[in-house]
């Protein structure tokens, strides 16, 4: 993910650069954890098209910026009132055909070119074929997390996408269909792809092909209701052996631990389970997030916390303190039975 | 900026208080119109300045997501329609008269009913702080976002009432900004004096009937939006409710081909300003009168096709999103024109860097910027990206900041001696100039790059973890350098109305009527109807030897 790598472009600007420059050195200490994301820092097929575009057009951007402010300025010193002025009045031009034809013709070849460059890439991403082999994911958008099925494996997780490599061999672009439980959202993870919204009755679809592994952060880019700021997303990008183990290990139904029995049937008997599944017992929810292997997740509550025992038990005592205006109530359980069901929770791998 | 001539200040407070409220002159109305509008841009200010304590730091918790929630949909819906609409529609309805050479708008009483029609849709928005959850509790603001987007506005997702405030708000200043509009275009039809052809009409004039027109077609589709959303929360129809087959998208199309010509109706009159400031402090005509007129004509036509460049992420097929493009780029080639003719206006003159005219040259670089970042945004590949990040905020705080409040900062120096008779104090101009740029770009210069480093708009907080600490902490202190440089204005309204200079009727050696009578104006503008030869009357007047009739 260097900034440095491939061909650097020399029409690169000076604010990429500088964003680049300052991410990449950020990144360099942050190995495990994901990059600051960064619209010029991209790591898939679909996010290096629109790089490539944004590269263009910023540069032609500069250069009339360089153009026009210059005029400006050298108007403005060149034709300052000086103080030994007499008063007289400057001659009275009313206008120039040549120069307003100019400043015409020109800027429509400009905006014609830049029309050009940017219909190939519309072209290009919206219009692309995915080859046979791509795997496919269904984003259904919620207030407020993000709800992952992979029909073709039949498991369903969330808030951390997986998915592999897209190139490179037994690699695989990854086709996002994407859908919406209950109001606008928008997927936006900047260094995979540009954005694209969930909207309900209104099915939507994208795709990624991303080049390296990493995890690569995002978050919900229409607004959403309350808690919009906290529907963060982490896509890990794993090599195509990774993944299929993380798929075999997602296909299986929860791990069952006879040492946690009273906190499963604490969950069990309250409401957890109108709102969330756990595969293979009799939590069959579907309003929250499935949690068949909540410990495979680094976080929870669509990312506001890191997945620690103590986050974990806050959050079930009472999801406001994490996140407020989140919809999961708190179930006012004893402090014992929320240490029951978080040991629980613990022991879904 | 009320002035009171002599003997008039003895009178009674409450009389003079009645005068105004039962007003049909063009002037008192758009001084009205111009202080409501300010009013609401302090309120406007504040919501920001929450907003932007807030983000100073990550993970702050100094308001909840509720209460930011409700701080930009209240900041953005206010500063639109109740402060840029207002304060637009002041300054059209003072000038556009006295421009023409008339005596009054063409329906003195319907421009009050307008202006009392905006008027209420404000308090309407600003009662829902007391009366917004009904009789279930304490009160709340709209907390939807300005552009209200379908189904978050549906019952099932906005309970209680304050999304009824909003709508009924909009709604009601609404019919106000129709009037208004009908009645600047009636009034360049029908009230011009003597000589004033179509294409003798000052620039200012010309722009102001544009974004009236653009008013009187943009106003209907938010209207009817709003009505089919009332008619969906309480009378059970589903034009937006997706739960039962209505159309998120079709609120989306509704709004924005509104939201988008409004975009050119708050910005045209601003280019109305700088295209009668810069002239005078150039000491030359407008460069290319025609070529600015067919310029503004055309992107009033082009800007009712752009629309959907708002919803470039909402899936459109490859060919719309190809067609708003090229539409959404086209706009750039008049907007450029501008620009040119601005500069090719001080080319060669003698530019006096008076406050008016320092306002009105950043403001013109700025809509250079501003223009740039528009044509990134147009690429709609790019747009994928930037399209709701702080990318976007910034690029339209230059628009709306960059130009058009510093075109009506411009126009309250180069007009205040017309309205009150008083000069601004030029030092305490210079002060308010040199602050609000330094702090507009320390904003929002820098605000571009949290939106490139993925930031999107309306989240309360961010985690530190994502690295849009620092452009944060620097947007917001520049909000604090703004604050300063606004105070210096204000107290330069106010200092200037009792200490000021006396102004005379011509103190810029302009060329335009409002000019050539008295400062303030009498009630009827002017003694005898003054008859024009030239786009310059006053130029006439002042080189008899050199007219401006001999060469149009």
């Amino acid at each position: 993910m260097s900034l440095e790598g491939g061909a650097a472009s020399v029409a690169r600007s000076a604010l990429a650069v500088t964003c680049g420059a300052w991410a990449g050195a950020a990144h360099a200490s942050l190995r495990i954890e994901p990059a600051i994301p960064n619209i010029f820092h991209p790591a898939s097929t679909p996010a290096d098209n629109i790089y490539h575009l944004s590269v263009f057009v910023l540069a032609v951007c500069a250069g009339i910026f360089l153009t026009v402010f210059s005029l400006l300025v050298y108007a403005v010193i060149k034709f300052r009132r000086r103080k030994d002025d007499d008063g007289s009045e400057p001659p009275q031009i009313y206008g120039s055909n040549q120069m307003e034809l100019a400043w015409t013709v020109i800027p429509i070849v400009i905006v014609f070119v830049l029309f050009l460059a940017a219909a190939r890439v519309i072209h290009a991403v919206e219009d692309a074929k995915l080859p046979a082999n791509t795997l496919e994911v269904t984003v259904i958008g919620h207030q407020f997390w993000w709800e992952f099925q992979y029909p073709q494996q039949g498991f369903i997780t969330a808030n951390e996408l997986h998915v592999p490599v897209g190139s490179g061999p037994n690699g695989a672009p990854t086709h996002l269909k994407l859908l919406s439980a209950d109001t606008d959202h928008s997927f936006w993870v900047p260094q995979l792809a540009g954005k694209t919204d969930l909207i309900p009755n209104h099915p939507n679809e994208m795709w990624i092909e991303p080049h390296q592994t990493g995890v690569y952060v995002g978050q919900c880019a229409q607004y959403c209701g309350v808690q919009h700021a906290k529907m963060l997303l982490r896509v890990i990008v794993e090599s195509p052996e990774d993944f299929q183990k993380w798929v075999t290990a997602q296909k299986n139904p929860a791990a069952e631990s006879d040492n946690v029995a009273h906190g499963r049937d604490v969950f069990e008997s309250t409401a957890c389970v109108n709102c969330h599944t756990v595969a293979g017992t009799n939590a069959h929810g579907k309003f929250g997030p499935d949690l068949t292997h909540l410990m495979s997740r680094e976080t929870i509550a669509a990312g506001a916390a890191t997945n620690t025992r103590e986050n974990l038990r806050a959050w079930i005592k009472n999801p406001d303190d994490i996140k407020p205006g989140a919809l999961m109530p708190a179930m006012q359980m004893s402090e014992a039975d929320i240490d029951a069901v978080t040991d629980y929770m613990r022991t879904l791998r | 900026m009320f002035v009171p001539e002599a003997g008039v200040a003895a009178r009674p407070f409450f009389e003079r208080l009645h005068d105004w409220i039962i007003t049909v002159d063009h002037k008192k109305i758009g001084l009205m119109y111009v202080g409501y509008g300010v009013l609401f841009l302090v309120i406007g200010g504040i919501e920001a300045a929450i907003m932007r304590a807030q983000l100073a730091f990550a993970n702050n918790h100094l308001v909840s997501p509720q209460t930011f929630n409700r701080m930009f949909t209240m900041h953005g819906t206010t500063m639109i329609f109740f402060a840029a609409m207002p304060i637009v529609f002041g300054i059209a309805n003072y000038l556009v008269p006295l421009m023409i050479g008339a005596r009054d708008m063409a329906f003195p009483r319907l421009n009050a009913f307008s202006f009392w029609m905006s008027a209420l849709g404000g308090l309407i928005l600003y009662y829902s702080f007391i009366g917004g959850n009904g009789l279930y509790g304490a009160g709340t603001a709209p907390d939807v976002g300005w552009f209200a987007y379908a189904p978050l506005t549906a019952q099932a997702f906005s309970p209680g009432h304050s999304t009824d405030y909003w709508i009924i708000g909009l709604l009601v200043s609404g019919i106000g900004s129709i009037g208004t509009a009908l009645n600047i275009v009636t009034t360049v039809f029908c009230m011009r004096c003597p000589g004033m052809l179509l294409r003798r009409m000052p620039l200012l004039v010309w722009l102001n009937l544009i974004t009236a027109s653009l008013v009187l077609i943009i106003i209907s589709p938010l209207t009817s939006a709003q009505i089919m959303l009332l008619l969906d929360r309480y009378l059970g129809a589903h034009f937006f409710d997706t739960q039962a087959g209505g159309s998120a998208v079709i609120w989306m199309h509704f709004f924005w081909i509104f939201g988008h010509p409004e975009v050119y109706v708050l910005v045209l009159p601003a280019f109305a300003i700088l295209s009668e400031v810069i002239p005078v402090f150039s000491r030359k005509p407008i460069f290319g009168y025609n070529i600015m007129v067919l310029a503004t004509i055309a992107i009033g036509f082009i800007s009712l096709g752009v629309w959907a460049h708002h919803m470039f992420t909402i899936g459109m097929t490859s060919y719309a999103n190809a067609f708003f493009v090229a539409s959404t780029a086209a706009i750039a080639v008049p907007t450029g024109i501008k620009i040119f003719n601005w500069l090719g206006t001080m080319w060669g003159g003698k530019l006096i860097f008076s406050t008016a005219m320092l306002f009105c040259i950043a403001a013109v670089a700025q809509m250079l910027i501003a223009g740039l970042t528009g044509i990134m945004l147009a690429a709609a590949p790019f747009d994928w990206q930037l399209g709701n990040s702080y990318f976007v905020i910034a690029h339209f705080h230059y628009v709306i900041l960059g130009v058009i409040v510093f075109a009506v900062f411009a126009a309250t120096y180069y007009w205040y001696p017309k309205i009150s008779g008083r000069m601004m104090n030029e030092t305490l101009g210079k002060w308010h100039f040199w602050l609000f740029l330094i702090g507009f770009h320390v904003t929002f210069d820098f605000m571009h790059i949290p939106g490139i480093l993925g930031m999107p708009r309306r989240i309360y907080t961010y985690e530190a973890s994502r690295g849009w600490e620092i452009w944060n902490l620097i947007v917001s202190v520049g909000v604090i350098i703004q604050i300063v440089a606004i105070l210096f204005w204000v107290v330069n309204l106010v200092w200037s109305h009792y200490n000021g200079r006396e102004a005379g009727n011509d103190p810029w050696d302009a060329w335009t009527l409002e000019w050539s009578t008295s400062s303030p104006p009498p009630d009827y503008n002017f003694a005898i109807v003054p008859t024009v030869r030239s786009r310059r009357p006053l130029w006439d007047l002042k080189h008899p030897e050199d007219p401006d009739w001999k060469y149009e």
